[in-house]
């Protein structure tokens, strides 16, 4: 979870990403952000997150993607 | 058949009615028929294109299937032998093989959609290089007719079986359900384009009469006639003068006609997915909505999201997601960041896929450059707005305008005027003239022409503009009311007086105000050449 926020926090430093879970319905993170964070996720945790994954649940909060990533590590 | 056409009429009547008394499990079997006889109309010959679609896609989905089940059955019974690594080199190897059936249906049939519609469109162009080449070849063309509904079945299809092989559901397993999935008539002359999870709910029964189901979608139907017989076919007259005669309507005549053309086409492709959807809930079935008030959107990118939607969700599912997180893209975005920075790094796969995707979206509604232009410019006023939201958030922050009805307003005016001004591409004979005509907005200043007869000119008499414009206040009216919910259930707990007098308020303008008659000829869907 910390690496998580860590990726993260390199995107946009002055957002609370503990504790915010509206990322993607509030706009924090846009596409051009979404495309980064899935290249910095897959190297960090190497899973290959499809696109069918790519709904706003699954990244509107640190804990989603989180959870996401773990979902995705099981099943492989 | 055209759905405005009395054969349609009859053909829906005859086929509603034995609908419901023949026994349920029948039924969609019924569909089937009707959806292959509505094909027919079209020509016979072209059952053969939606015929190869279906099989290809059929038998692409059943080895799919089949391979993602051996898959699952070893990995199940070696579980405990496997490593994780050797786990992730099976799967990959399955999915290797699923990927190549999965390509053969894709290239087979974007291919066949490639060849017919693109086909002479490519062919001209080279042989226009080689004109100017001085290269003496002339490749000839072909005499490709489009088959009906080819761009909206096949990719509905496509996005069958790319959800197949995505795991989202398992595929169908009788060919003849596939095939009223793909066929199923109402769809097939302008969408909406149907997602198969989403359709197969309601698509295969059995269905019960339900008069509140059967009445909600005549009304539908209705509204969709009234939409595309009083507004779009009585538009379509002047914009037809205008657009045809461009040495003759220059000026304020250009910006009248983009106005004009956005009624007409709102009015005509709404209406003609009405009557679509409307026709499924007579059936009982459900297909997907494809407006959401789209002249309401106060951004170009949230109108895209309202307007066509299903076409645009197509896009974002099938092609611009699955390139902008491609492994390429990855590395290219992780080289660009090491190059360019994060800043510059980040923004270049979306770049690249949202001019890909707008390029597409382009050819798709048809082979000639005044689309491609059009789908380029949307690329390059969405890639702008994007790059201006932190300046448009400065700027709401610093003068408080944000949320207030005429900050709202203006927003919702800007977006209309600057999709209206786009969309002029589709109705100019080519490219320069639609600029040349641009350059006349700003360089002829022609505003009494309105006042000088001229306008009288245009083919439309005084009572067919006041028609267009209570018809118009009218569907003003029941978007604004809709907001809240749906306007028909609304209308339903109205008293009985006043809901029949609105039926037969409808009924008897599209009677007697419907673009028909001596000098009006009920005209194609403008989607239906798409």
């Amino acid at each position: 979870m910390e690496k998580v926020i860590e990726i993260l926090k390199s995107l946009h430093p002055d957002v609370d990403f503990e504790n915010c879970t509206t990322l993607i319905d509030d706009k924090i993170i846009d596409s051009f952000d979404i495309v980064t964070l899935i290249s910095e996720l897959s190297d960090e945790f190497d899973v290959n997150i499809p696109v069918e994954e790519i709904v706003p649940e699954n990244f509107n909060s640190a804990k989603a993607i989180y959870e996401l990533i773990k979902r995705l590590q099981e099943d492989e | 058949m055209l759905f405005t056409s009395f054969e349609f009429i009859l053909f829906a009547t005859v086929l509603f009615v034995l609908y419901y008394i023949i026994p349920k499990k029948l039924q969609w079997m019924l569909l089937l028929a009707a959806s292959y006889v509505f094909y027919a109309f079209a020509g016979v010959k072209y059952l053969v294109y939606i015929l190869a679609t279906t099989v290809s896609t059929y038998f692409t989905g059943q080895r799919i299937g089949k391979l993602q089940k051996i898959g699952y059955e070893y990995i199940k019974i070696n579980k405990e032998t496997l490593s994780r690594e050797e786990r992730k080199a099976y799967k990959e190897k399955i999915k290797k093989k699923q990927r190549y059936w999965l390509a053969f249906c894709l290239v087979l049939n974007f291919g066949i959609l490639a060849v017919i519609k693109y086909y002479n469109f490519t062919v001209l162009n080279i042989n226009s290089v080689f004109d100017l080449l001085k290269i003496n070849v002339n490749i000839p063309t072909l005499g490709f007719v489009l088959p009906l509904g080819i761009s909206f079945y096949t990719f509905q299809t496509m996005g069958y079986i790319i959800d197949v092989y995505r795991e989202k559901y398992a595929p169908q397993k009788n060919m003849f359900r596939l095939a009223l999935f793909v066929s199923f008539f109402p769809q097939l002359i302008q969408g909406p384009i149907n997602r198969y999870d989403d359709l197969e709910k309601t698509l295969f029964g059995p269905h019960k009469f339900v008069s509140k189901k059967v009445s909600f979608g005549l009304q539908r139907i209705l509204w969709g006639y009234f939409k595309k017989l009083v507004v779009a076919d009585r538009l379509l007259i002047a914009v037809n003068t205008i657009v045809k005669n461009p040495d003759e309507y220059q000026g304020v005549y250009v910006l009248l006609g983009m106005f004009f053309y956005a009624i007409e086409l709102y009015a005509d492709f709404t209406g003609g997915i009405d009557i679509a959807i409307g026709v499924a809930e007579v059936l009982g079935i459900r297909m997907a909505e494809n407006f959401e008030r789209p002249y309401f959107s106060k951004s170009i990118t949230e109108y895209w999201r309202r307007w066509h939607i299903t076409l645009g969700t197509w896009f974002k599912d099938y092609l611009f997601l699955p390139i902008s997180v491609s492994k390429s893209m990855l590395n290219l975005s992780k080289k660009c960041r090491k190059l360019f920075g994060d800043s510059i790094g980040k923004r270049i796969p979306v770049y690249i896929s949202t001019i890909v995707v707008w390029f597409t979206t382009g050819i798709w509604h048809g082979a000639a450059w005044n689309f491609i232009v059009w789908g380029l410019l949307n690329a390059l006023v969405i890639l702008i707005s994007q790059e201006c939201i932190p300046l448009y958030n400065r700027f709401h922050k610093r003068f408080n305008v944000s949320g207030t009805f005429w900050y709202r307003l203006f927003q919702v005016g800007r977006t209309f005027w600057l999709m209206s001004f786009l969309r002029t591409l589709d109705c100019y004979r080519n490219v320069p003239t639609t600029f040349r005509m641009y350059g006349t907005i700003f360089t002829k200043w022609n505003w009494h022409e309105l006042f000088n007869g001229k306008f009288a000119s245009l083919g439309l008499g005084i009572s067919d503009y006041i028609i267009l414009t209570l018809a118009v206040l009218l569907i003003l009216y029941v978007s604004l009311a809709s907001r809240a919910g749906s306007f028909r259930e609304k209308l339903s707990k109205k008293p009985l007086i006043v809901r029949y007098l609105s039926y037969f308020g409808l009924i008897i303008s599209i009677l007697i105000f419907g673009a028909y008659g001596i000098g009006y000829d009920s005209s194609q869907f403008i989607y239906s050449q798409f």
